[in-house]
């Protein structure tokens, strides 16, 4: 294995030997990568909003909408991140049943996951995860609902941005609407492996 | 044989799977084109950019791939290195067989296709299974994929149906969503029984040592959700320098592979999970893979190693839609396919080496190349290397009676005038093979050969020149 390493490395540096001038990183300001026209001047809430509904997601601005519309997809088990439940119990009638601890082995048992998101991006309407902030990532992956619970100051205008903040935590998950597919005859079909509904909850 | 392999392989294709080959490209290509224009000021420089930063990349991998196995170790992450096919595999298998696992969940990534991981983790004993639900359904018709990100794009609904029926998943049912909620039911246990997940990466930063990854269905996501390792197969190609590069190619890969703005699921990862997090691998190996690719690096082709594998050439490109992805017998189809291909081959070179000849020169693939690759010209330089190396060329009409008449100016006057004769005669009529083959699907425009002398001879008349 060493010795491959060894050459590669070594196959690498003969190739490049015979070239007279290398090719210079290029500087640009990343804003040539940015819908500017999309943000400039908003609230960033309200382009999140209307940009994750373009992708087949949605947000809701309160805890009572959120619950609405779990009842009315008839999703009534799920699993709650426990640091969020002390809050959001009250506005969850007796006809739910909610876990705040999650069991991998009955992964088809809960309908729903609430987890906390690490943030969210305006432009693209993208829900931020990561390690630090996810209580179980099969929570937030395995049942056909996702809530992801987004603060409002945490909202990103744009991708660079959303770059430039990633950090330190090995695992950060970007997810722009519901799992989907077109592989069947170009078909697009939501839920896949992933959720089939994505919801971003916003709070202040 | 008179003609290409390529060639040959189009005359057997069915005409449903071409039309359907040929629609799904054009609507994913015409979409791609609105989505960039629209939404960027400049998209053109966009693609130049995202070129030019791959270039420098490549160019300085002397440098990069050191800096970032420091990196990665530093996160936690263990390195390897295969040369070969054969050093990848057996690179996966150690790592496996360190762990006593022998279950693993495979996401979509080329590399593991060019170095036929699954075929040869099965034959040692282990399970492998693809999970993107394209690569399952090739899986499990042992076939191959024909596209770059969509595998099955030669499938119909009604062959998938019969195939899951065949593997007890359920009856006969071609409703895509039924089937995808099949797939889904039947993968999601797979996962959690896994004890490794295998996956690719789209990009690697130097500068952080993070694999991203992108999927639309999730699939990267439950790989690294469930299983307790995770090992990455990445080529030695995928590294850009800096983070804030991302930003550029995140929206150009999106873009250009299924025309979304972004991609579902983009990872970033650069280690196993955090201590906290009770879900996710505890252990995370990065295989850095040549097989090739420093050839490919030393030619005079290495532009093609910016590709990004969004599948956009293949999209937009004429002879791939009539062609479609088996054509071209190779694990990368369509323009990239054409010039990779051949390269990645080898010693096996001559037997791909008609790939680069079947292209009209268009330029098609270059202007939607996200990496703005010179594709037309590496496939000249190719025909150019196949020339030089004496591969026969079957069906190529013989060029000398063409070089004679073009380098002589009386025979050249000559042919002017049998060309003028030759509207008044069928094409069919004309005694060259090559000709009566060219001219059974094609009609001939009127010749209208010296106009062009006639034009200067005026012009030189009327305005001499000093
Ligand atoms: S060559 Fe360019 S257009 Fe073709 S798959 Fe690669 S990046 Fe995409």
């Amino acid at each position: 294995m060493n010795d491959d390493r060894e050459s590669i490395l070594s196959r690498v540096r003969g190739a490049l030997a015979p070239l007279h001038e290398r090719a210079a990183l290029p500087d640009y300001d990343t804003e040539i990568a940015v819908m500017r026209s999309l943000i400039a001047g908003r609230d960033l809430a309200e382009v999140f909003t209307e940009r994750i509904k373009r992708v087949s997601g949605l947000a809701v601005a309160d805890p009572a909408a959120l619950v609405a519309h779990l009842r009315a997809g008839g999703w009534l088990r799920g699993y709650c991140d426990p640091a969020l439940w002390p809050q959001l119990a009250p506005h969850f009638g007796p006809e739910f049943k909610v876990e705040v601890d999650y069991d991998r082995t009955r992964v088809d048992d809960y309908a729903f996951g609430i987890t906390r998101a690490a943030g969210a991006i305006a432009e693209s309407g993208t829900i931020i995860l990561n390690d630090a902030t996810t209580s179980r990532r099969l929570a937030a992956l395995a049942p056909w609902v996702h809530v992801a619970v987004v603060g409002r100051g945490q909202i990103f205008a744009d991708l660079p941005q959303a770059v430039a903040a990633i950090g330190g935590d090995p695992n950060v998950i970007w997810c722009t609407g519901p799992s989907k597919t077109a592989d069947v005859e170009g078909i697009l079909i939501e839920g896949v492996h992933g959720p089939g509904q994505q919801i971003a909850l916003l709070v202040d | 044989m008179r003609s290409q392999p390529i060639d040959q392989f189009v005359t057997t294709l069915p005409a449903d799977k071409r039309a359907s080959v040929y629609q799904s490209t054009k609507a994913t290509h015409e979409k791609r084109t609105k989505l960039l224009f629209d939404e960027f000021a400049d998209p053109n420089r966009l693609r130049h950019l995202a070129g030019e930063i791959k270039q420098h990349t490549l160019e300085h991998l002397d440098t990069y791939l050191p800096a970032v196995e420091a990196k990665m170790k530093t996160n936690g992450v263990t390195v390897h290195w295969a040369a070969t096919a054969d050093a990848a595999n057996a690179a996966v298998l150690a790592i496996m067989r360190a762990r006593n696992a022998t279950k693993m969940v495979k996401a979509k990534t080329m590399v593991s296709e060019e170095i036929g991981l699954a075929h040869f983790l099965e034959q040692n004993g282990c399970e492998a299974l693809e999970t993107d639900l394209g690569e399952f359904i090739v899986q499990i018709d042992d076939d191959h994929p024909s596209h770059i990100v969509r595998p099955i794009i030669h499938k119909t609904r009604r062959e998938i149906a019969t195939s899951f029926e065949r593997e007890g998943l359920g009856a006969y049912n071609d409703d895509p969503e039924t089937i995808t909620r099949r797939a889904r039911q039947f993968l999601r246990h797979k996962y959690l029984q896994a004890d490794v997940g295998l996956t690719g990466a789209n990009f690697v930063s130097v500068e952080s040592g993070r694999l991203v990854l992108v999927t639309n269905e999730g699939n990267s996501r439950f790989s690294l959700a469930a299983p307790k390792c995770h090992i990455a197969l990445v080529g030695i190609e995928k590294l850009v320098p800096r983070d804030r590069d991302l930003g550029i190619f995140l929206n150009l890969l999106a873009r250009s592979a299924t025309a979304q703005e972004l991609t579902v699921y983009t990872e970033f990862i650069s280690g196993p999970k955090s201590p906290a997090q009770p879900d996710g691998p505890e252990e995370m190996h990065v295989i850095f893979v040549d097989n090739g690719r420093t050839e490919v690096l030393a030619s005079e082709c290495r532009e093609i190693l910016r590709c990004i594998r969004c599948g956009a050439c293949l999209n937009v490109c004429p002879v791939y839609r009539q062609a479609s992805g088996h054509a071209y017998r190779s694990v990368y189809p369509g323009p990239v396919g054409a010039v990779l291909s051949p390269l990645l081959a080898g010693e096996r070179f001559p037997a791909l080496a008609d790939l680069p000849k079947a292209s009209s020169l268009c330029g098609a693939c270059n202007e939607v190349c996200p990496v703005n690759i010179p594709i037309p010209d590496l496939l000249l330089r190719l025909r150019n290397r196949a020339k030089q190396e004496n591969v026969p060329s079957p069906g190529t009409p013989p060029m000398g009676a063409w070089a004679l008449m073009a380098s002589q100016p009386t025979a050249w006057k000559a042919a002017l005038f049998g060309g003028k004769v030759l509207n008044y005669v069928p094409a069919k009529l004309i005694p060259v093979p090559a000709m009566q083959a060219w001219s059974a699907k094609r009609a001939l425009p009127e010749w209208r050969g010296g106009e062009f002398r006639k034009w200067l001879k005026n012009r030189l008349q009327k305005s001499p020149t000093p």
